[in-house]
């Protein structure tokens, strides 16, 4: 191997600076929320203790955060399976060129590049002028779907440019219909990448706020929870929160990537069986 | 697509014509179906908010409820005042100095994770930990500041006690610099994920055949590597321009309401219920948006990118 060049050590150095800029601070809160009673929002540390994490289960003073938490997971799986499904389907459709496709392209571009509080007040507005209560399960559903649909078609965009098209041609001249070549050729091939997808939907529900903040009527989801609680709460509480929903949020990628992992080592074993047949 | 197949699609193609004819408008019906749950989706939450906002630009509002008009009232008001300049080229100031920085920060690190990483193994793994904060909350990462450039945080007290400053600095949070930093933070995986896969399609023998040619490592970088990563760069841009300008949150949190832009004037209308000056400053801003996009799209067509 050729020696590195003195620019590899310098970039590392940067490489590892912007490491810490990205985690320095999330890192800190952690270490932060595990304050004594008596400790404030900045160190120094007065005593270690799990006070504030408690503090967290105990009766709330303010709020309802543990609902608040509940509506997003199921929110965040709503808007996960939702993302998936339809950008598996638009993914094929786009594959093809049809009537309109142009157009429904520059929809989704600018579903990504809309300013999100445009969703949020013209969400609400719409419900308020046709007499409906805006509801996180409702509106804020389709207002989220506006931020992970354009995500997810992306995705299958960049899958399919990648497809390798002579497998459905093989498929279909031995006989597959079409519903048979979907479902045992194509499925199978694109999953993989449904798991990111899938990861991006949850995350980007799970941690929606301004799509929300207009949308989700009288039940909070927990960012918006959060967010209330900045106003109000000036103790390590909100650290320990923020700690445990940023664990939440680890545990969920780190899921994610071990299915992508175990998946791909079980393609690998039983992948191709070219050359090993009978001669 | 390879030989074969190509060879394949040609029979197909000189199929007799009933089937063709039938090809023709079958696949046109599925492709329809298909796709309408993600058109219904846009129609209903993007396109009709969108019309209604429109709407509502030209509604008159009451202390408490708002009545249907026509009237230009709301644009005169915003285009009469001069905080909306001002609020206006605050927003355009944060924009294109977060775009510089997540573009130097951004390039620099794809740079090094496509070009320096040795091991694909290596590659996926580093690239991993630079894309999971995406994935994690942007209240709380904002709220993480905090402990660092409060008056008596990290920052400030590592500061005074090097004897760098006598005393603490005020401007370190709920300022410019609070906000400009957050935006950096937060968005500057907005950048290195698309120059990252850019750098990642540069052919190697190109830079190869430059040195080759002679160049120098600099001169490789600006001649080679840059132009190439210029749909990355584009696409890059596209995000952080958008989400600095359609941002209200950030602004407000990191600098602790005393700065303003445009995402800001509406959210404060909306918090007053003057939903028609909202939806008139929400108009205002999306043609901006769109028009910064559209200027920007004329260099990259990312349908070909992705």
């Amino acid at each position: 191997m050729e020696p590195r060049p003195r620019s590899f050590y310098v970039l590392s150095a940067v490489f590892a600076l912007f490491l810490l800029f990205l985690y320095g601070p999330t890192l800190t809160i952690a270490i932060l929320s595990f304050q004594g009673p008596g400790g404030g929002l900045t160190f120094p540390m007065r005593g270690v203790s799990t006070y504030w994490f408690h503090d967290l289960f105990a009766q709330q003073a303010v709020g309802d955060i543990w609902g608040s938490f509940g509506r997003s997971i199921v929110l965040g799986l709503m808007v996960m399976v939702t993302t998936v499904v339809v950008s598996v389907m638009g993914g094929l459709a786009f594959r093809k060129r049809f009537t309109g496709s142009g157009v429904l392209f520059y929809l989704i571009i600018t579903a990504l590049v809309i300013p999100s509080i445009l969703i949020s007040l013209g969400v609400g507005l719409m419900f308020s002028q046709a007499d409906m209560t805006v509801h996180w399960a409702t509106s804020g559903f389709g207002a989220q779907l506006t931020w992970t649909l354009p995500f997810g078609l992306l995705i299958m965009f960049a899958v399919f440019n990648r497809f390798d098209k002579s497998y459905e041609e093989a498929a279909r001249d031995l006989g597959a219909t079409p519903w048979q070549t979907l479902r045992h050729v194509v499925l199978p091939i694109i999953a993989p990448s449904l798991i990111g997808v899938a990861l991006f939907g949850f995350t980007l529900s799970y941690d929606e706020f301004a799509r929300t903040l207009l949308t989700a009527g009288s039940y909070n989801t927990l960012p918006l929870e959060i967010y209330g609680m900045t106003t109000n709460v000036t103790s390590p509480v909100l650290y320990a929160l923020g700690t445990l929903t940023t664990l939440f949020s680890l545990a969920i990628i780190g899921i994610f990537l071990a299915l992508a992992l175990l998946g791909s080592r079980r393609r690998a074993r039983a992948a191709s069986d070219a050359g090993k047949g009978l001669l | 697509m390879n030989p074969s197949a190509a060879r394949l699609s040609s029979r197909r193609r000189a199929a007799p014509f009933p089937e063709s004819v039938a090809m023709q408008s079958r696949p046109n019906l599925a492709g329809w179906l298909m796709v309408s749950p993600l058109a219904l989706v846009l129609a209903v939450f993007l396109v009709a908010p969108i019309v209604l906002i429109a709407v509502v630009s030209f509604w008159t509002a009451t202390e408490f409820s708002i009545v249907p008009a026509f009237s230009w009232e709301n644009y005169d008001f915003l285009f009469g005042s001069s905080v909306t300049y001002r609020v206006f080229l605050n927003t355009f100031k944060y924009a294109a100095i977060v775009w510089a920085l997540t573009f130097l920060i951004g390039f620099t690190v794809a740079y090094y994770l496509a070009f320096h990483i040795r091991t694909q193994t290596w590659q996926i793994a580093l690239f991993l930990l630079c894309t999971i904060p995406f994935w994690t909350s942007n209240i709380i990462r904002m709220i993480s500041w905090i402990p660092f450039l409060g008056r008596n945080g990290i920052a400030n007290s590592a500061l005074l006690s090097w004897g760098v400053i006598d005393a603490p600095l005020e401007w370190l949070l709920f300022s410019d610099f609070a906000v400009i930093l957050a935006f950096v933070h937060l968005y500057t995986l907005f950048m290195v994920v698309p120059i990252f896969n850019t750098m990642m399609r540069i052919d190697k023998p190109l830079i190869e055949a430059a040195r080759d040619a002679g160049a120098s490592g600099p001169q490789i970088l600006w001649n080679v590597i840059l132009p190439l990563t210029k749909p990355g760069i584009m696409i890059g841009t596209i995000f952080v321009v958008t989400l600095v300008m359609g941002d209200f949150i950030t602004v407000r949190f990191m600098s602790g309401s005393q700065s303003a832009n445009v995402g800001r004037l509406i959210s404060n209308d909306i918090a007053l219920l003057q939903y028609p000056s909202a939806s008139a400053t929400a108009i205002v801003l999306l043609a901006t948006v769109l028009l910064t996009i559209g200027i920007l799209l004329r260099f990259v067509d990312i349908r070909k990118e992705l």
